[in-house]
C-alpha cells in the first residue's frame, strides 16, 4: 500500500525522523485556520499518490491565510495523473539551502535491500541519475545485519553529506531505517531531504510503500486506508478478498492466477484490435480455489461495472479441476439470478476438462458460450463486447 | 535427468498436518513423490494417513532428516511462521527448500535469503519460492502443488514466475513433455531466479530446449536475457505476461533508478530478443515457437 505524504510523515515522526508534519485539510476554508496556527508563509500541497504534483500545479506557496484558502480551493478537486485531490497538506514553508535525495528500498537483483542517496539533486533525482550517475550513490544493505550506527555513518560518508550535517544525517538514516524495518516498508523515500537555514536537516517530503503481506503484524496500518479514495468496485472486491484492478475497457475478465489473468488481458487486447480497439475492463484473479461462491463474488463485482459489455472467464483447472469450476460458474449464475445480464464466454482447460464442458453444456445457460481455446474465447468475448457497444 | 529434484529425492513436508499441507501431501504421494514424513512440533510422534500412506510426524526438521534421510522440504506453514520454518530447515542442512506459502512478508524472505548467504554451512541449501507452485520432474517426483497429470517426461525445461501460466504452458506442450518444470514465484525477492534455473537446465543433458515465462515488474527478465546471451547454448523461448497492463501507480523514482528499466513487458521482450530468445505474444504463440524448435531438433 502506497501512503500519502502526510501519512508517510506521520510514520516519520513516530520513528524520530526530523520532519514538520503540518495540517491536513479537506475543506478549502479550513486552510485559513491551519495557516494561522502554523504562522508565517506556508506551502499548500495536494495529497495524492502520484509524483509530479508540483509540475501539475498542486503545490503552492501562500503568504496569508486568505491566499492559502485560495490555493486550497484551486487544488482541491484538481486531477493529477487521473487522481482527484481530496485533501491538501498545509506545511510551514521552509528556507531551503540545499536539496538531497535519500531512500531505502528492496533490491530484487541482490535479493536484499538498497540505500540510494545523493547530495546533488533532490527533486530532479532522475535527471541527476542520467547526467551524473556517480552523484547517485547506491549502497547495499544486508537484510540480516541491517543499519546500525556504524553502517549509518558509512552511508552518510559515502553519500558525501556536508560535515556540518553529518551527525544529523547519521541520526536521520537510522530513523528512516526504523521506518523501513519496523513498519515493514518496501520503499521509504525522502525527496527532498533539505538543508534548511541554520544547518538543519529535515525531510520535506516523504513516500512510503507498505508491504500488505505484513499487515498481520501491523493492524494499525488499516488506519491508512482511505475508503473514499478507493475505486468502489476495487473496495468491494477487496472486502471479498479478490484481487481486482479496474481498467477502462469493456470486456470483464475473471481468471485464476495473476500470470494467467495478466496474459488474458493481453490476449483480449490483441483480439480487440479487430473490433475497433476493444480492451479489458479489469484484472480479476480469483486464485486457486474457484468454487461457486468465489466465482459468484467475482462475477458480482464485474457485472456491477457499467462499462462491462461481455465477460471472459478463463480458468486453467489445476488443483481445482474444471468440473468444480464449471459447477462454480453454474452455481454463481444461480446465486446472481437476474443480476447476471451480460454474455459470458468461458474457456476451461486442464484437469477434468471434458467433465467441465459437459456440466456447462448440460446447464445450457443462455448467457454462456463455451470456447475451447484461450485465443478463440478472447476473440469471441471482444466481438460480443463490440456488438453490445454498437447496438 | 532433471534439475534439483528426481525419483531419489526424499521429501518431508513442513505444515503437513494443516489444510493446504495435508491436501497437497496426498497429491504429491499420488504423483509418485517419495514423501517420508512431516514436521509439527506439537504432533511429534504421531502419524497421519495421506494419499494412502501412513506418514510419520516429527518434532523438527533435524529429527525428520536424521530418521528418514530426507533431502527436500516443502513448506506449507502460514505466512507468519514461514521465516522460522525456513531457518529451521536451513539449520538442519536441507538440500532443497520449496516454499509454497503465499503472502510471506518480503522482509522475512529477505532475511531468510540473507541467512542462507551469511554462513558457508548454509550454502548447501537451495530455496525455491516463496509464493510458488514448486517443482515437478514428471513421472519422478513433485515437490509442490503443480498438477502432475498435465504433462509427462520430455525434452523441455520450464521456468516460470507464474503458477497458472506454468500449468498452461505444460498443457500446451504436453505431447512433448518436460525434464523439470519449476515455478519460481512472483514475489520481489525469491530464492531461485530465472538465471539459477537457466544455468541448471543448460547443464542438464536431457533438457534440449527451455521455456522461460516472466511477468511485468522488476528486471529479472532483463538480467536473465544478459545471462542467456553469455552462458546458454540451448534454444530458449520466452513469454512475458502483461503487455497491455496499464502503467502501475508506482511511487517515487527509486525502482526505475535501480534497474534502469521500467519493468514493462515490451522492455523485457526486447531484451530477450536481443539475446536471441524467441518471444511469443501469447501462451499459444509461445508454445508454437517451441514446437518449431523441437521439430527441428
Amino acid at each position: 500500500m502506497d501512503l500519502m505524504e502526510y501519512q508517510a510523515k506521520e510514520l516519520f515522526a513516530k520513528h524520530g525522523v526530523a520532519v514538520t508534519q503540518g495540517i491536513v485539510v479537506e475543506q478549502a476554508e479550513d486552510a485559513a485556520a491551519a495557516t494561522e496556527q502554523l504562522g508565517g508563509v506556508v506551502v499548500v500541497k495536494a495529497q495524492v499518490k502520484a509524483g509530479g504534483r508540483g509540475k501539475a500545479g498542486g503545490v503552492k506557496l501562500a503568504k496569508s491565510p486568505e491566499e492559502a484558502v485560495e490555493h486550497a480551493r484551486n487544488i482541491l478537486g484538481m486531477e493529477i495523473k487521473g487522481l482527484t485531490v481530496n485533501r491538501v497538506l498545509i506545511a510551514p514553508a521552509a528556507a531551503i539551502e540545499e536539496e538531497y535525495y535519500f531512500s531505502f528500498l528492496l533490491d530484487r537483483a541482490n535479493r536484499s535491500y538498497l540505500c540510494i542517496a545523493s547530495v546533488e539533486g533532490g527533486v530532479e533525482i532522475e535527471e541527476v541519475a542520467k547526467t551524473n550517475p556517480d552523484a547517485v550513490k547506491k549502497i547495499n544493505v544486508d537484510a540480516g545485519t541491517g543499519v546500525d550506527q556504524a553502517k549509518a555513518e558509512a552511508i552518510v560518508d559515502e553519500a558525501g553529506f556536508p560535515a556540518a550535517l553529518r551527525d544529523q544525517a547519521v541520526e536521520m538514516v537510522q530513523a528512516l531505517w526504523k521506518v523501513f524495518v519496523e513498519e515493514d516498508a518496501t520503499l521509504v523515500e525522502v525527496n527532498p531531504l533539505a538543508r534548511l537555514s541554520g544547518d538543519v536537516l529535515e525531510a520535506l517530503d516523504g513516500k512510503v510503500s507498505l508491504d500488505e503481506n505484513a499487515d498481520f503484524r501491523h493492524p494499525e496500518h488499516e488506519g491508512f486506508v482511505i475508503r473514499e479514495e478507493e475505486d468502489q468496485l476495487e473496495a468491494k472486491a477487496k472486502d471479498k478478498d479478490l484481487n481486482y484492478v479496474k481498467l477502462d475497457g469493456s470486456v470483464g475478465i475473471i481468471g485464476n492466477g495473476a500470470g494467467l489473468v495478466m496474459s488474458t488481458l493481453d490476449v483480449v487486447a490483441y483480439a480487440g484490435e479487430k473490433y475497433g480497439g476493444v480492451t479489458p475492463a479489469n484484472f480479476l484473479d480469483i486464485g486457486g480455489g474457484a468454487n461457486a461462491q468465489v466465482m459468484a463474488d467475482g462475477l458480482d463485482v464485474i457485472l456491477h461495472d457499467p462499462q462491462v459489455k461481455a465477460v471472459f472467464v478463463n480458468v486453467f483447472g489445476g488443483i481445482t479441476a474444471c468440473d468444480e469450476v464449471a459447477n462454480g460458474i453454474v452455481g454463481a449464475l444461480g446465486i446472481l439470478g437476474a443480476e447476471a445480464s451480460k454474455p459470458l464466454v468461458v474457456r476451461l482447460d486442464g484437469n477434468n476438462v471434458e467433465e467441465g464442458h459437459r456440466i456447462l453444456a448440460e446447464a445450457n445457460h443462455p448467457l454462456v458460450t463455451l470456447v475451447d481455446t484461450m485465443d478463440g474465447a478472447a476473440d469471441r468475448a471482444a466481438e460480443l463486447a463490440a456488438q453490445s457497444t454498437s447496438a | 535427468m532433471s534439475i534439483y529434484l528426481n525419483k531419489d529425492s526424499k521429501i518431508i513436508v513442513q505444515g503437513m498436518t494443516g489444510g493446504m499441507g495435508s491436501k497437497h501431501t496426498a497429491l504429491m504421494v499420488d504423483a509418485g513423490s517419495n514423501i517420508v514424513g512431516g514436521v509439527n512440533a506439537r504432533k511429534a510422534g504421531t502419524s497421519v494417513e495421506l494419499g494412502g500412506q501412513e506418514l510419520p510426524v516429527f518434532g523438527s526438521v533435524k529429527e525428520a532428516m536424521a530418521e528418514t534421510g530426507a533431502d527436500v522440504s516443502v513448506v506449507f506453514v502460514p505466512p507468519a511462521f514461514t521465516k522460522d520454518a525456513c531457518v529451521e530447515a536451513i539449520d538442519a542442512g536441507i538440500n532443497l527448500l520449496v516454499v509454497i506459502t503465499e503472502g510471506v512478508p518480503v522482509q522475512d524472505t529477505a532475511e531468510v535469503f540473507a541467512y542462507l548467504q551469511s554462513d558457508a554451512n548454509h550454502a548447501g541449501t537451495r530455496m525455491i519460492g516463496p509464493n510458488c507452485p514448486g517443482i515437478i520432474t514428471p513421472e519422478e517426483s513433485l515437490a509442490g502443488i503443480t498438477p502432475h497429470t498435465i504433462a509427462g517426461k520430455g525434452p523441455v525445461g520450464l521456468v516460470s514466475k507464474s503458477g497458472t501460466l506454468t500449468y498452461q504452458m505444460m498443457y500446451e506442450l504436453k505431447d512433448y513433455g518436460f525434464t523439470t518444470a519449476i515455478g519460481i514465484g512472483g514475489d520481489p525477492i525469491i530464492g531461485t531466479t530465472h538465471i539459477d534455473a537457466l544455468e541448471a537446465f543448460e547443464n542438464d543433458p536431457e533438457t534440449k530446449a527451455i521455456v522461460m515465462i516472466g511477468e511485468i515488474g522488476g528486471d529479472a527478465e532483463e538480467r536473465a536475457a544478459a545471462y542467456i546471451q553469455e552462458h546458454v547454448t540451448k534454444p530458449v523461448v520466452g513469454y512475458v505476461a502483461g503487455f497491455t497492463a496499464p502503467e502501475g501507480k508506482t511511487m517515487g523514482h527509486a525502482g526505475a533508478i535501480v534497474s534502469g528499466s521500467l519493468g514493462t513487458a515490451q522492455a523485457k521482450k526486447e531484451a530477450l530478443e536481443a539475446a536471441g530468445v524467441k518471444v511469443g505474444k501469447t501462451p499459444s504463440e509461445t508454445a508454437a515457437l517451441m514446437r518449431e524448435i523441437l521439430e527441428a531438433l
